[in-house]
């Protein structure tokens, strides 16, 4: 029985289902939330990291994962959580990077450092709509931990941005 | 204890990009305290995980500096004081990344990204209400002028973090005191505020002695797992 061999790929090809519960356009493979798949026979670990510090959708994508593994013949994963490396958005493929831009958030830049107490994003921020550059930062925070709220004076349309961190 | 002071902001921000900030804000304090307190719990080795450390200490048992403690304010105190606060943690976290616990260094990587973010976001407003209006200006410095008085115990150093610097696992305060005073005297002279001169300084937090306000604070945090022991939520 071939086909109830519990592999690396067959687990992956799961977790590449299980899209992430605030930006259902990802993967939490993409995002690079699922860090390592850990085999020993039937048991699978799943190794990930939290994006922020108090993303309440944590608990919602182990679950997700967990009844996904369950649903494709393989029940009773068991979950890990590492903390480092920190997650960053450097981690998002450029393809899943314009998914996003398909579903209307402007994608993460690079996060490199930001000085400590720099007043002025230098980035230009692009709209996801309309591509200008004629944009202006509205807030730090949007709808969830991991988004920034900016308007496009261009096509006066407000979008959310994807945080670099 | 900040990130609950900050959540009393839900549905009460002066407009509805702050509120959705300040509640950001503190959903990523709460996040990094539920990090720390279940490493701390496991340190221990008592069998206590983060909510019980959250939930059932009683306000002796809190070792948290004055100045998170106290109450919200107005929005221009709870801008004024989470600036201070806030570039006073980044720069903790950032000695933090290299402490000789691997966890506790993983934490603090994972947390400074989420606190640069809060630096750069109170600092701008910050800038905006002490350079503002008359009454922004005004609002901003009487909160600066009281918030001074609980800066110092910031710095201040205790028996367990003596013991615990020469092992690498905890940061000296007192190194942290420059380049906090640089980064805020920079901003603060930037929003037109003036910087308050030398005050007496407010102390005892880390000792377990608290300002009055603690006790009544925690009673609304602490309710609902002390009223249903093993609540789930």
């Amino acid at each position: 029985m071939v086909d109830s061999e519990v592999t690396r790929a067959r687990v992956y090809g799961v977790l590449e289902t299980v899209k992430d519960p605030e930006v259902p356009v990802l993967s939490v493979v993409e995002l690079g939330i699922v860090r390592d798949v850990e085999i020993d026979g039937d048991a699978v670990t799943v190794v990930i990291t939290p994006t922020y510090s108090g993303c309440p959708a944590m608990k919602t994508i182990e679950d997700d994962i967990i009844s996904a593994l369950d649903a494709a013949g393989m029940p009773g994963a068991k979950m890990r959580t590492m903390f480092t490396p920190a997650w960053t958005t450097d981690w998002i493929p450029l393809a899943a990077k314009e998914k996003l831009i398909a579903y209307g958030i402007a994608a993460p830049g690079h996060s490199g450092v930001h000085s400590p107490v720099q007043l002025r994003r230098r980035e230009t921020v692009l709209c996801p709509f309309c591509g200008s550059d004629n944009t202006s930062p509205r807030s730090e925070f949007g709808s969830t931990a991991c988004k920034a709220l900016h308007y496009c004076n261009a096509c006066t349309q407000p979008f959310e941005e994807f945080k670099a961190i | 204890m900040l990130g609950h002071r900050l959540s009393e902001w839900c549905g009460h921000g002066p407009i509805l990009e702050e509120d959705i900030a300040l509640t950001n804000i503190a959903l990523d304090l709460v996040g990094q305290a539920t990090l720390l307190l279940g490493r701390a719990g496991a340190v221990e080795g008592k069998g206590r995980d983060a909510d019980a450390l959250a939930y059932l200490r009683t306000d002796r048992g809190y070792r948290n500096a004055h100045m998170v403690e106290l109450p919200k304010g107005d929005f221009g105190f709870t801008i004024v004081r989470q600036f201070l606060f806030s570039v006073y943690s980044m720069h903790q976290l950032e000695a933090l990344q290299s402490c000789a616990d691997a966890d506790l260094a993983g934490i603090a990587a994972k947390a400074l990204k989420e606190t640069r973010y809060h630096v750069r976001h109170s600092a701008e407003w910050v800038v905006r209400l002490g350079d503002g209006t008359d009454e922004s200006h005004g609002r901003a410095q009487d909160a600066l002028d009281e918030l001074w008085r609980y800066t110092g115990e910031l710095f201040t150093t205790d028996a367990v973090e003596q013991k615990l610097v020469p092992q690498k696992f905890a940061v000296e305060s007192s190194t942290l005191q420059d380049p906090w005073m640089r980064d805020v005297s920079d901003v603060i002279a930037r929003a037109t505020l003036r910087m308050p001169g030398e005050v007496y300084q407010q102390r005892g937090g880390r000792s377990g002695i608290h300002t009055e306000h603690l006790g009544v604070m925690l009673a609304e945090m602490q309710v609902l797992p002390r009223t249903h022991p093993g609540a789930k939520w």
